[in-house]
């Protein structure tokens, strides 16, 4: 056991678990943030994406140990980031979501590339959003909402 | 998902014949808050189809609610939540709109009609001279009250016999596209499904399970597992079919790790160890001789009178398929001696219920039992044996007192799941000198989920020893074709099976409609008029999509070079569907540029909804030709453990471009969550081959 | 004064003279044969999954003994690092994760196209062709022949080869065939042996 210092959506929060516990977990169960979720455990599928100083990154493959100082956003403060509000406004007014269980994740990995590139292509899209699965295969939507979000962007 | 025809009407058409509609109290759907929140309770745990949107749209329009106030949440396990024609609490069939739409238009109108009466008992009019309109009484000379202000005293009145439904041409919710309820908090990170329970005391348990199906625990060493700290109790427990080993902790990491470091010595003897190649090479044997009849007319020598050159003799092999839903599988169970609490994202609530009460020596009613948000189901959670339940009951006896919360890794379930079952069909057509086909000799195998399960259900399903949801898409075709002899086996496995979106449509579909556009080809006939021409009479909705395609796929006529097309229709619980799919070929890979699906789902209670779930069980149903889209067992061993090597559809695998039509009806509603998923496997390989030459009848599409 | 710098220039052209002998004559001189073999062994190392998974030829690395193509369809993108929100170090840190059975090293990302060791069908090219990508300059990052060997033993991304890390179920991946040391050597009688390139 070993006690680390997070900085969570700006705020401070210490933690004291196993420094093998993957940070998604030290998320959902020490935080008790339940917005990120557990898909695979082995990062094939996004839904545990947050982003790690900016970067879109799959907690479920990071050790707390391995976590550093880097600064953490999560699903349930992404929506205080300019461009995190606009993709969730385009989340709702597509109608994106079925069962909705990816959703987080998906929206963390559009987040990434609309902050990396407000005017994406299709294959933009495409190549960005290529590692999120959905099993409800909400894709079509995914898509529209993003090129929604774009328009909103300058 | 699970259909359950009992000798009740399913069909709309049916439904006039019904015995008259039960009588259901308000108050148990319909809570109006003081602060104006109407709350709505949902009788079907919501798995991402939509009906913890559209249910509520029927009752507010009929209540004339303002829809901006409803809120609905998700009813508890209770007779009262029952679904009306089938008489239990569940999810499956694509039921749900279909069976309630009436009993939620009549909520809310019982609730519209002890509202205004008790507007017009307090004013002194007649009722006659009130109307309604977003959530307020409107009374003679400009008076109004809101519900809220009148909800306590109509809740105690009388629930009229009788009430008026509107008329289609007053609604103001259903048949528009109404965006979801759970939207928002899907998108924020503050909804919560069932693995996102967190209640006081919770523990959380991994369980150790054998490598191949039916194996036991012979005998385990937890002396590591129990040094990792936090861990509460490692010990044996019975499994439906053999044993296991649980594990339980503080958190779910400390459980893994604990497992992790569990040595079990499993008794793997005397059990059969399934192997998928030997069973496609056993189940192609048994397709060779005729089974239990599912279906014969005509002749059936008439085959055998065909020349050879003027038949097709086919065989299509079918993998096992996981659900694998997003959200892994877990619920939690608490036991206190003379009660318990369930908190499970349960399809069959019913059934549940019960089977906890069971485990733990209960009556049903000792047991709460809360439905939580499903991450997509699938079928996945239509637990015909409960087992699910029946574990979480077990460990929550041995740990009395404090909420275990039971989680399925995603390995635990690829490799130790319930899988949409393996099949192979042999089919011989003899086609006439028209080019119709002139007789079908259609021989299934597979396992059936039902039948020797001795559930209330399987003598309803099973007939001449053969399980309708095994050749659902084939024994009722809507072709017109004089001389059919079908007849299916069901080996038993040692591998367990179930249910899974679009059930036995899902193959037979395919074979049916891969096999139907090579008549076409054969006879040089477009494909779509080919079907039309063959189609019965009674198959009206087929005709309506099939014909409004050929209006939406115009497209088809000005393909670019290197570009095909294929096509195939099907159905589901009296919704048809068809599809035109464009493909080229990319990489050595089928690459889908655009499908037109159209639809006759009756009325389209939710427009928005029917589209996504269009879009989406289109996508779902690509997962049956990915490449490392299949579930296959070596020696006992299920070899995918996760979606790594069991890889369905990413963004990429799926088309962008789904328009999707919906045939305008007045026609009750029917249900769309399954009905898309068949269609687009034989359509995309209808286009493949005019790109490759070949037929391709065994999925998945490993190479081209 | 004019001694001095007279002097100086001397010491200056010895220094010069002998920077350019340390380059020719510090390595023991290996006969060309020699050279081959010991060029064979640095190419099975090249060649083995840790390293060659890495320099692909296409849009894509590998993962695996079998070198099959990475899951979740991660591509190079314009840097070898990926696309936004599908980076490298979206999942690979900076160090092994053994818990979670991802491997890590600084800087995590694919060998340019330049320095691709395999072709289009993901076959490794022949030693020929690699030894020559090896030594030519405008592809190998502009290394000469002591950055070479400085590369091989010390970049970060070489050493995690031999510090590969577990996969999830505990396993350890493979190690390339020679030990590290042994990498070294052979690359050391190689260069000494002036880099000779099979035909």
């Amino acid at each position: 056991m070993a006690t680390y210092q997070l900085n969570v959506n700006g705020q401070r929060k210490e933690v004291n678990v196993d420094p093998s516990t993957p940070l998604l977990w030290v998320l959902r169960e020490e935080l008790k943030m339940t917005g990120t979720k557990y898909g695979c455990g082995i990062s094939v599928c996004g839904a545990c994406t947050v982003h790690l100083d900016g970067v879109a990154t799959r907690s479920c493959v990071v050790p707390i140990s391995l976590l550093g100082n880097r600064r953490i956003v999560t699903i349930e403060g992404i929506g205080s980031d300019p461009v995190g509000r606009i993709v969730q406004e385009a989340w709702v007014e597509k109608d994106v979501v079925q069962c909705g269980y990816c959703q987080s994740g998906q929206i963390m990995s559009a987040c990434a590339l609309l902050k990396a590139n407000p005017k994406p292509t299709d294959d933009n899209i495409e190549e960005s959003m290529g590692g999120n699965l959905c099993r409800c295969a909400a894709y079509v939507r995914i898509r529209q909402a993003i090129k929604d979000a774009s328009k909103h962007l300058a | 998902m699970v259909s359950l025809y009992l000798d009740l009407p399913t069909s709309a058409q049916e439904a006039g014949q019904a015995p008259p509609a039960k009588i259901y109290p308000p108050d148990a759907f319909i809570h109006i808050r003081p602060d104006g929140k109407i709350v709505v309770q949902v009788n079907r745990v919501e798995v991402g189809q939509g009906t913890h949107t559209a249910l509520p749209m029927i009752l507010a329009d009929e209540m004339d609610a303002d829809w901006s106030q409803v809120i609905a949440e998700l009813a508890p396990a209770a007779d009262v939540y029952k679904d009306p024609l089938i008489g239990v609490q569940w999810v499956g069939g694509s039921t749900a709109i279909a069976n309630s739409f009436p009993q939620y238009r009549e909520l809310g109108a019982r609730a519209r009609s002890m509202l205004v009466q008790t507007a017009a008992d307090r004013w002194r009019v007649k009722p006659e001279q009130c109307h309604t309109a977003s959530s307020i009484v409107y009374g003679p000379g400009n008076r109004s009250v809101r519900y809220s202000d009148l909800a306590t005293e109509a809740a105690r009145r009388t629930i009229p016999d009788k009430v008026a439904l509107k008329n289609p041409s007053e609604f103001k919710l259903i048949g528009k596209p109404v965006r979801r309820l759970d939207g928002r908090a899907k998108c924020d990170g503050s909804h919560k499904f069932a693995i996102d329970l967190d209640v006081p005391g919770m523990l959380t348990a991994l369980v150790a399970r054998p490598p191949v199906f039916s194996g036991k625990v012979r005998s385990f060493d937890d002396k590591e597992a129990r040094a990792v700290p936090g861990v509460r109790d490692v010990f044996e427990y019975p499994l439906v079919k053999g044993s296991a080993v649980a594990v339980v902790a503080d958190k779910f990491w400390i459980a893994k790790q604990a497992r992790d470091r569990l040595k079990v010595d499993w008794d793997l003897d005397g059990i059969e160890h399934a192997d998928s190649s030997r069973l496609f090479a056993q189940y192609k044997e048994l397709a060779k001789t005729p089974g239990g009849v599912a279906l014969k007319r005509g002749d059936e020598k008439a085959i055998d009178r065909i020349p050879e050159s003027q038949q097709i003799v086919a065989e299509f092999e079918f993998p096992y398929l996981a659900h694998a839903p997003m959200e892994p599988l877990s619920l939690a169970v608490r036991f206190d001696g003379d009660r318990a609490e369930a908190w499970v994202p349960a399809q069959l609530p019913t059934w549940e219920q019960m089977a906890i009460a069971e485990v733990l020596g209960l009556a049903t009613e000792q047991v709460k039992f809360n439905v939580l948000f499903a991450g997509g189901s699938f079928g996945r959670r239509g637990l015909v044996d409960s087992h699910l339940v029946r574990e979480a009951a077990a460990i929550a006896k041995r740990v009395r007192g404090r909420p275990v919360k039971l989680i399925f890794t995603r390995e635990d379930d690829m490799r130790s799941g319930y899988y949409r079952p393996m099949f192979v069909h042999r089919v011989e057509v003899g086609i006439g000198s028209d080019g119709a086909p002139l007789a079908w000799r259609h021989v299934v195998v597979g396992q059936s989920f039902v039948k020797g399960t001795g559930v209330a259900m399987e003598a309803v399903l099973v007939k001449n020893g053969v399980d309708k949801l095994a050749v659902e898409g084939s024994s009722d075709s809507p072709y017109d074709i004089p001389n059919v002899d079908l007849t299916a086996h069901h080996p038993t496995v040692n591998v367990p099976v179930l249910s899974h979106r679009s059930v036995g449509y899902g193959h037979n579909s395919f074979v049916r409609e891969t096999l139907m556009e090579e008549l076409a080809d054969r006879a040089k006939t477009d494909p779509i008029g080919y079907r039309l021409k063959l189609l019965n009479k009674d198959a009206y909705k087929f005709r309506a999509v099939l014909t409004l395609l050929n209006e939406k796929a115009s497209w088809r006529t000005r393909l670019p070079a290197g570009h095909a097309v294929g096509y195939a229709c099907s159905e589901y619980n009296n919704t048809a569907c068809a599809c035109a799919a464009e493909l080229s070929i990319v990489n050595g890979r089928p690459k889908i540029h655009r499908v037109t699906v159209t639809v006759h789902c009756g009325l389209a209670v939710n427009p928005l909804t029917v589209e996504s779930q269009f879009q989406g069980g289109i996508g779902f149903g690509l997962t049956q030709v990915m490449p490392r889209g299949a579930i296959t067992l070596k020696e006992g061993r299920v070899e995918q453990g996760n979606f790594d090597r069991c890889t369905p559809p990413y963004i990429a695998d799926a088309p962008a471009d789904i328009d999707v039509h919906v045939v305008q009806s007045t026609e009750p509603p029917t249900g769309v969550g399954e009905a898309p998923v068949p269609i687009i496997a034989p359509a995309v390989v209808n286009a493949l081959f005019h790109l490759t030459g070949k037929r391709y009848r065994s999925l998945p599409l490993v190479e081209l | 004064m004019v001694r001095g710098l007279l002097l100086l220039l001397f010491v200056g052209a010895c220094i010069v003279m002998s920077r350019s002998a340390f380059s020719s004559n510090h390595f023991k001189r290996q006969s060309k044969s020699d050279g081959l073999v010991a060029w064979q062994q640095v190419y099975s190392v090249l060649t083995s999954p840790r390293c060659i998974n890495c320099h692909t030829a296409t849009n894509y690395p590998q993962q695996g003994d079998d070198r099959h193509r990475h899951f979740a369809n991660v591509i190079r993108g314009p840097e070898g690092k990926g696309v936004p929100a599908l980076n490298c170090v979206s999942c690979h840190q900076s160090a092994n994760a053994d818990s979670t059975g991802v491997p890590g090293g600084h800087n995590w990302h694919l060998a340019p196209l330049s320095m691709r060791w395999q072709d289009e069908d993901d076959q490794p090219l022949s030693s020929a062709v690699v030894c020559r990508s090896l030594t030519d300059r405008t592809k190998n990052g502009g290394l000469n022949a002591e950055a070479l060997l400085k590369h091989h033993e010390e970049e970060p991304l070489v050493l995690w080869a031999w510090n590969p890390g577990r996969r999830q179920d505990g396993a350890t991946r493979t190690l390339p065939p020679l030990t590290h040391p042994e990498f070294v050597t052979a690359t050391r009688q190689w260069i000494d042996a002036g880099m000779p390139c099979p035909r």
